[in-house]
């Protein structure tokens, strides 16, 4: 096993998921085979490559910059539309269970 | 034992732009929460951002004034953790990839000279504002306002440099001075443009390891900064001292009890998951842009505090205090253009405008004194027309009306009695009406000179020149 389920259970607090014993076992054998796969890839030499994060390195978009926005303001959604999926909106707010931690 | 503290300053300031870092949504100040919003800033799914350029030069303007090298391909990150003002669940970021990083600031404690460098400077968005306080559900609701979720901010870190709250007192008001010249950030930490955030350690004095650190947030004033710091030093000589050990933790400072407060989140919280941001290409920064920002690059408050010392003569400390002002430093040389008396405009700034400023928490643009009002000022003064002590007065109106000097001189015939045959006048009458007092001075008791210039100067209701009137009565009780 490339990882152990005591890993699997940190990412998944982390990514605020909650995992039955028999998913975390499920998850472990699957990333698991994933990362394995992965050490298969690091077996060629990447030494003199430059690192690809994104498709649109390649060809006519190689090396262009993303694309700039101008400084100019322009429409809003305004806050009744802004908070219409909030299911508790309060005085124009977004209104949340408290979260800020106790002393 | 000797210990001594190590720290590093993470700052938060808020670019001068007036829509946000990747949405058309306004950055205006005080609007009607969440009203300026829109599918990208509000974490919607589908929602595209799209790089405000502005943004970009003015991270570059920055990163230049630091004195940091501009990295010509810089990525964003995704920055990812769980808070009800940050909707998407991650912040984009820089991570390995800034745009910008090995930089400095110089400064001087107690005349010692300093290099603080700067690790580096990097483009991220900031999070929404949470409002814990003040409705009537607070003890159980958070409130969420998104009016400032994707406003494009930059991060300066500074490297462990510091060696006492004061340094980083200085580095904290140079690098203020620094941003406010370049009008890359107002500074106003009021209104959170300008937030710091400090690691602190402590180590045995003379060591080169450093100590367990902690993370102190919320040091949202130069006082603060200071105190808070100053706290935690103590805490952990504290803690050392008494044989335990420093728990690495974010530290949350209040400001009314003048502690600070552990903030026990889940130790994970700092495993942030950064990975790079997939909806941005990476931002290119090309040689001619970094040229066209340097070419267009203000005086730094360093080169200005030694042309200030050169050109007007003026101290150290004063030009330094100048310098670290670009409206001040303005106004001054506006002044001194104008009446051409560096020293008297420079005391009017530094002593009664200052002061007024503060009395009426007013800034210097917002109040209704120009560098005209106070160059004729200067000008009525230094040419006899009112005396320095009428001066105060007459400042006092004109700051609070904006009128000028010489119509409120007019107005309040204020004008100094400099005319020696009326003076001898009112000091003939004075001697004839207390021949006693006269007499004691005749007889040998000259410090009763006082006391004569003083009934001159009632007389005349404090508008004669003052040392006229001294030359005057003593002429008068010495003839015969």
């Amino acid at each position: 096993m490339k990882i152990s389920e005591e890993e699997v259970q940190y990412v998944a607090k982390l990514a605020n998921l909650e995992l039955t014993p028999e998913e975390v076992k499920t998850f472990t054998h699957q990333l698991s085979s994933i990362l394995e796969h992965m050490e298969t890839l690091n077996e060629v030499s990447t030494d003199d490559v430059e690192p690809m994060t994104r498709i649109p390195d390649f060809g006519e978009l190689a090396s262009s910059s993303t694309p700039f926005r101008e400084d100019v303001p322009g429409p809003t959604i305004g806050t009744e539309r802004a908070l219409g999926n909030a299911p508790d909106p309060g005085q124009k707010y977004f209104r949340v269970p408290k979260v800020i931690a106790d002393r | 034992m000797n210990y001594e503290p190590v720290i590093g300053l993470e700052v938060h300031a808020q670019l001068l732009t007036r829509t946000k870092c990747f949405c058309a949504c306004s950055t205006e100040f005080g609007a009607s929460p969440n009203s300026n919003t829109c599918p990208v800033c509000l974490g919607l799914p589908g929602a595209l951002p799209v790089l405000n350029r502005e943004v970009v030069r003015l991270a570059v303007r920055a990163a230049l004034a630091l004195g940091c090298h501009i990295n010509r391909i810089s990525q964003f990150a995704r920055k990812n953790y769980f808070y009800p003002d940050l909707p998407k669940g991650y912040q984009i970021s820089q991570y390995d990839k800034p745009i910008s990083e090995h930089g400095a600031i110089a400064i001087k404690v107690n005349g010692t000279a300093k290099r603080v460098g700067i690790t580096r400077l990097h483009i991220e968005e900031d999070a929404g504002k949470s409002l814990h306080d003040g409705f009537p559900d607070s003890s159980e609701k958070s409130y969420i306002d998104l009016n400032r979720s994707g406003v494009p901010l930059v991060e300066i870190v500074s490297e462990p440099d510091l060696r006492s709250t004061t340094e980083a007192y200085a580095y904290l008001s140079k690098l203020k001075a620094i941003l406010e010249t370049t009008e890359v950030c107002n500074c106003d930490m009021e209104k959170g443009n300008l937030r710091c955030d400090a690691n602190v350690s402590v180590r045995p004095a003379g060591s080169s390891e450093f100590g367990t650190r902690t993370e102190l947030k919320n040091l949202n004033s130069f006082r603060f900064l200071q105190r808070a710091m100053e706290y935690e030093i103590l805490r952990q000589v504290e803690i050392l001292e008494s044989g335990g050990h420093i728990v690495q933790e974010t530290r949350l400072w209040n400001a009314d009890e003048g502690k600070s407060y552990s903030m026990r989140s889940k130790e994970e919280a700092h495993d942030y998951r950064y990975f790079p941001e997939p909806d941005l290409l990476p931002l290119v920064v090309e040689d001619a842009f970094v040229e066209e920002t340097l070419k267009t690059m203000p005086e730094l408050p360093d080169a200005k505090k030694d042309r200030l010392i050169e050109q007007y003569g003026i101290p150290e400390g004063d030009a330094d205090w100048l310098a670290s002002s670009r409206t001040f430093s303005e106004f001054f040389e506006e002044t001194v253009r104008i009446c051409k008396k560096p020293r008297p405009a420079l005391n009017w700034l530094k002593g009664e405008l200052t002061a007024a400023l503060n009395n009426t928490s007013l800034g210097l643009q917002e109040s209704k004194i120009s560098p005209a009002h106070i160059a004729e000022l200067v000008g009525l003064i230094e040419g006899g027309v009112i005396s320095g002590k009428m001066g105060k007065v007459v400042f006092e109106e004109m700051f609070a009306t904006g009128k000028f000097p010489r119509k409120i001189v007019e107005e309040k015939n204020l004008v100094q009695i400099s005319d020696v045959t009326a003076l001898e006048k009112i000091a003939r009458e004075v001697a004839a009406s207390s021949p006693e007092n006269v007499a004691k001075y005749r007889g040998g008791r000259t410090g009763n000179l006082a006391w004569f210039v003083g009934q001159v100067m009632k007389a005349t209701k404090g508008q004669a020149n003052p040392q006229l009137v001294n030359e005057v009565v003593k002429k008068v009780l010495e003839e015969n």
